[in-house]
């Protein structure tokens, strides 16, 4: 069974909503981005979703553009962010790891030997940023073959309809973009988000994770009452780069949240 | 598969948010297409306010210089705002209109597209935001200070290669933000569907106009046509007309400062495919799929993919693509200003380039049409530089 179904069965009976921080890999540098994955989840990470980096990230803002950028100077490839996840599995990383990035690193890459080198290397599931599901069939006919989840994600825009076809294709979990808009950290939810949570349980009967804008443990613990999962990205990406121990500032903010997610 | 798919290429490659943005945009397209009112009121602008038809020219002294096919110019140039950009532009301004979208966000390299989306604006009472890169900012100069006289706002991008390419990722990032609003006008024929098709469409008059005035003044078809291609809006709108008629293309792309340096924009001289900009398409990246850097002298045509339907044609090898320097397009930049009295813009001189060469291999019944796509304003200032460098 994938990981990632075996963590939501968990949380389920213990009846608590999953954290899932963002890391950018490569971010703020190669040695403590690998650190990084093992500290996250003694801090309390139910799950991991780990950034590849794309020259080009057209779904996020400034802060996690940033990041990317930094992490491809310091020569992070898509090669390097599997070899990362190997790294935290042989060293004791036993939590879901999801990477997401763009679909260009994947198709460059090749599909297939991508599908099986991820599930190789420990990964659970994938997130494509810009890979709908009418473009994806590619890349879910080799993702079934090794037991790696495609997770699609559905946002405020997408109509019932949608939802549907979006709930049945996605595996793992189903992940909502809060709001329309790049990711980036909000000062408050955005309006209407629990209604939009509330639309896709009626389309789905999978995970439903909520991502984009969520900037603190109060916001993620409001998110937890009605979502499965937080996902937590460019707040966690700034505490990183900002001055002091990233190693430090990290565990700190991912214990804050852990405690507001229960 | 998805729809919006030329042969392998093209697609619809967005994140989540902007997929029922497409279909919307789509659905209005169709619907417009059906609307005799919508075809009568685009016409009429193309004639009253953009000044079509645009002449196609006999560059007899061109002609002679060459001595070989007779060549005629399609004078884009003399299009309102100085570019075949405002076709498209206009089109989409009034499909936004038809939305009711109140907003329109565009990417700029040359300024041209961005002056023709501020002018369409304008003309139709419609808040407009033009995305442009840095350098290019420092480099179009005049088209800047023409988008804001036009009342569009123009927001500076200094990210990546600080190009048309970063443009593009911000417009992009502004309509995911503001999509309920907001329609994007994509400036050339690349994106996810429709855009593609939608942009050829609106282009498409040059061919249409052009295959006429060659058929009135010679009563037949060009042996050769060639445009230049960045995106590919100039040289798909020419094209299309004569896509199944025994009529050559020719592509010509930013050679920049040559093939082997790699700091060019030739997609076609190297033989990568990939997605950028919700596109399936030729483009330029590296061995771990990142879009590399471009170099061209002209803003217009650096970008590092292509329109979808041109990977198509380079494929089914129903047209050619080349490249021109940014040596061999300053040459072709100053001999047609001073052969015909015609100073094109920078992009349009690499097609320039490129009939400087073919037409005295060509015979003297044969004839070309050269699109030029632009004038040549716009370039002064780089061409100065570059002439002033090259003294030395």
């Amino acid at each position: 069974m994938n990981r990632i179904d075996e963590t939501f069965r968990a949380l389920r009976q213990e009846k608590r909503a999953a954290l899932m921080p963002f890391l950018p890999l490569g971010y703020p540098n190669i040695q403590t981005s690998r650190e990084m994955i093992r500290v996250a989840q003694d801090a309390g990470a139910d799950m991991l979703e780990l950034g590849i980096p794309f020259s080009d990230p057209l779904a996020d803002g400034p802060v996690i553009q940033h990041a990317t950028q930094v992490a491809l100077e310091n020569g992070m490839t898509l090669k390097r962010c599997l070899e990362m996840a190997q790294d935290a599995r042989a060293n004791g990383v036993t939590i879901p790891l999801t990477l997401m990035g763009y679909y260009n690193s994947i198709l460059k890459y090749d599909v297939k030997k991508f599908a099986r080198d991820a599930v190789k290397a420990g990964v659970d599931g994938v997130i494509v940023a810009d890979l709908p599901i009418e473009e994806a069939g590619d890349l879910q006919d080799a993702a079934r073959e090794h037991d790696l989840h495609i997770v699609f994600l559905a946002a405020p825009t997408s109509r019932a309809e949608r939802l549907k076809k979006i709930g049945a294709a996605t595996r793992g979990f189903l992940y909502l973009v809060s709001l329309t808009g790049v990711t980036g950290a909000r000062a408050g939810l955005p309006d209407g988000l629990e209604e939009f949570a509330q639309r896709a349980r009626k389309a789905t009967d999978k995970p439903l994770c909520v991502g984009f804008g969520i900037a603190d443990a109060e916001n993620a613990r409001r998110v937890a009452q009605f979502a499965d999962g937080v996902i937590v990205g460019s707040a966690l990406v700034a505490k990183i780069g900002d001055s002091g121990n990233a190693i430090d500032n990290a565990r700190a903010f991912i214990g804050e949240l852990a405690n507001a997610v229960v | 598969m998805s729809k919006g798919r030329f042969g392998r290429f093209g697609g619809q490659y967005v994140p989540e948010t902007l997929m029922p943005a497409l279909v919307e945009l789509e659905d209005a397209y169709e619907d417009a297409k059906r609307d005799e009112n919508f075809a009568r009121e685009f016409q009429e602008l193309l004639k009253k306010f953009v000044g079509r038809p645009t002449p196609l020219y006999f560059a007899k002294r061109l002609t002679e210089l060459c001595g070989g096919a007779k060549i005629y110019l399609k004078r884009e140039d003399l299009a309102h705002t100085g570019a075949h950009k405002i076709n498209n532009a206009l089109g989409q301004g009034l499909l936004a209109k038809r939305m009711n979208k109140t907003r329109i966000v565009a990417e700029t390299g040359a300024g041209q597209h961005g002056v023709a989306t501020a002018a369409t604006c304008a003309m139709l009472g419609l808040e407009c935001v033009v995305y442009m890169g840095t350098d290019d900012i420092a480099r179009q100069q005049p088209n800047v200070f023409r988008m804001k006289l036009l009342g569009a706002k123009v927001r500076e991008v200094n990210a990546g290669s600080r190009t048309l390419k970063d443009a593009i990722n911000e417009a992009l990032r502004d309509w995911v933000t503001n999509v309920g609003t907001t329609h994007y006008l994509l400036g050339s024929a690349l994106g996810p569907h429709p855009y593609p098709t939608m942009v050829r469409e609106f282009q498409s008059v040059i061919g249409r106009e052009a295959k006429q005035q060659l058929h009135e003044m010679e009563g037949k078809l060009p042996t050769t046509l060639i445009a230049c291609v960045g995106g590919g809006s100039n040289s798909i709108g020419l094209f299309d007309a004569f896509r199944d008629d025994e009529v050559e293309m020719i592509g010509v792309e930013a050679g920049g400062r040559g093939i082997e340096s790699g700091k060019h924009a030739a997609r076609f001289a190297e033989h990568g495919v990939g997605v950028l900009h919700g596109t399936y398409t030729y483009l330029l990246q590296t061995d771990d799929g990142q879009v590399r850097e471009t170099h061209s002298i002209s803003a217009g045509l650096d970008y590092p993919a292509v329109g979808p339907e041109h990977a198509e044609f380079f494929e089914s090898e129903r047209a050619g693509y080349t490249s021109a320097t940014d040596e061999e397009a300053l040459d072709a930049f100053q001999k047609i200003s001073q052969y015909e009295g015609i100073i094109p813009a920078l992009e349009s001189a690499h097609a320039v380039a490129k009939v400087l060469k073919r037409a005295p291999k060509m015979k003297r019944d044969e004839i070309v049409i050269v699109n030029l796509s632009g004038r040549g304003d716009k370039d002064l200032q780089t061409v100065m530089s570059a002439l002033a460098e090259s003294a030395q």
